[in-house]
């Protein structure tokens, strides 16, 4: 369990880490690196040189400007998580992070890794999906936005080339006064890969109708899907659990679903239903809560 | 490479291989070993390390990247040779271990812990742990020695957050 020989460069900055790779065929970026040493431990990747941008100090920022979240894509997933502006402008990453690995990778892995990582397991791709961001990406000395509903293409791919860098990630603030989240995930273990998860965003007025929705599930799918014709079904309406049921039955029906060793097709649709229900109504819920002040 | 780590306090100057793990650094090149080599591969939590003081795999960081970063061993808690942390302590009156090959990770995970929670939930210390896996104990009396490490720290009169 001993990685192969490799060449280690720290780069200085983005444009040297993109010269980086471009100057070798077969690169790799490595910032966390909390799925990527493990693989190369277990000769699933074999690059001839690693990159490191963990250290570019204009990747780790976090700010809240033109009504979105951008957070630098070296940010450590515990520093999202324990981080005042991504609780108050991107409340549905806050909730799912905790459901990251676990506290020792969230230590080093990084938001922008995770998204580039593609897992279909993963939650910060499910979160960037379901509220429909972006990642800013750098590739040569061109520049590119790219939108999350285009970037993901299948399990551990996504449309970036090889010598692309992600450089940050946009998450849509929300203007709404009370907003609400739910995250619902299954696992074999604490911390292990979600056969299924579950995210949901939403803004009541003060009647508790819905102002705005997003809904998306993970682990079920080859990519993160956002359930938007389910969101749209909803707003404008007060969401009880049998229009949510309603609204999301022909939704999950018409998914195509993931099977592995672990999780039959059935399973993980039925659980799919049931998570969608159950993060929509928690995220109800937490919006209701809101408006008595209990916002956490 | 040459790098440069900063090793429970001391300045350590090392000539590695890219491809060597931080793991494999402290234990063959600084004869630290003290953490100890389980999984490999970041799930079994044996190897846990303290980075500016959070908890890390040290199987997951290769030497090279930990160039300037504060790391903490199982070694660097006892305040004095021959002396045992608060933790420390803890785990041995609770019998918090049998076979003793995750203690080192359990005791970092708990020290981490304690420090920026000092009177942890069982919950909170069960969520802590979970990322390290103890096939002896059951955890059972691992928990516990976490307890009676945070009732001591309440009742000692160090200042708050040293541990």
């Amino acid at each position: 369990m001993k990685a192969a020989r490799f060449d280690y460069h720290c780069a200085g900055s983005v444009a040297e880490a993109c010269q980086a790779l471009a100057s070798h065929e077969d690169a790799r970026l490595i910032a966390g690196g909390q799925t990527l040493v493990p693989m190369m431990a277990m000769r699933l990747a074999r690059p001839a040189l690693l990159v490191d941008i963990a250290r570019l100090s204009e990747l780790r920022t976090i700010e809240a400007h033109g009504g979105e979240l951008v957070t630098g894509a070296c940010v450590r997933q515990a520093q999202a998580e324990r981080d005042p502006l991504v609780r108050a402008h991107a409340p549905l990453l806050a909730r799912a992070l905790p459901f990251v690995g676990h506290a020792p990778t969230r230590n080093r892995g990084t938001l922008g890794g995770s998204i580039a990582n593609a897992d279909p397991a993963a939650e910060i791709p499910l979160v960037l999906v379901t509220l429909s961001g972006s990642v800013d990406v750098r590739q040569g000395d061109v520049s590119a936005q790219v939108a999350a509903s285009d970037l993901f293409e299948g399990p551990m791919m996504t449309l970036l080339a090889p010598t692309a860098c992600i450089t940050a990630v946009r998450f849509p603030v929300w203007e709404q006064q009370r907003i609400g989240t739910g995250f619902v995930e299954v696992s074999a273990r604490q911390s292990d890969y979600a056969y299924v998860c579950a995210a949901a965003q939403v803004a009541l007025d003060a009647d508790g109708t819905v102002l705005r929705c997003a809904l998306g599930i993970g682990g079920a799918t080859a990519v993160p899907t956002r359930l938007s014709d389910v969101a749209q079904a909803l707003t404008g309406r007060s969401v009880t659990l049998e229009l949510a049921r309603a609204a999301l039955a022909p939704a999950i029906a018409a998914l195509d679903i993931m099977v592995d060793a672990h999780a039959s097709r059935d399973y993980r649709r039925r659980v799919a239903l049931r998570f969608a229900e159950q993060a929509l109504m928690a995220a109800c819920a937490d919006a209701t809560a809101q408006a008595a002040g209990a916002r956490s | 490479m040459s790098v440069s780590l900063t090793i429970n306090g001391a300045l350590r100057e090392l000539e590695v291989e890219p491809r060597t793990t931080l793991l494999d650094a402290l234990r063959d090149e600084m004869r630290l070993t003290g953490t100890h080599v389980g999984c490999e591969h970041g799930v079994c939590g044996a190897c846990t390390i303290l980075v500016d003081e959070e908890p890390v795999r040290a199987c997951l960081i290769f030497a090279v990247q930990a160039e300037g970063l504060a790391i903490t061993t199982i070694e660097g808690l006892a305040p004095a040779p021959g002396e045992l942390s608060v933790v420390q302590d803890a785990f041995c009156e609770m019998h918090g271990m049998q076979c003793g090959f995750c203690t080192p990770g359990m005791i970092l995970t708990a020290h981490a812990l304690l420090k920026g929670n000092p009177d942890p939930t069982r919950e909170e210390i069960v969520t802590a742990i979970s990322a390290n896996i103890c096939r002896c104990t059951g955890y059972g009396q691992i928990i516990e020695a976490i307890q009676l490490a945070a009732q001591r720290l309440a009742g000692s009169n160090m200042p708050e957050g040293s541990l």
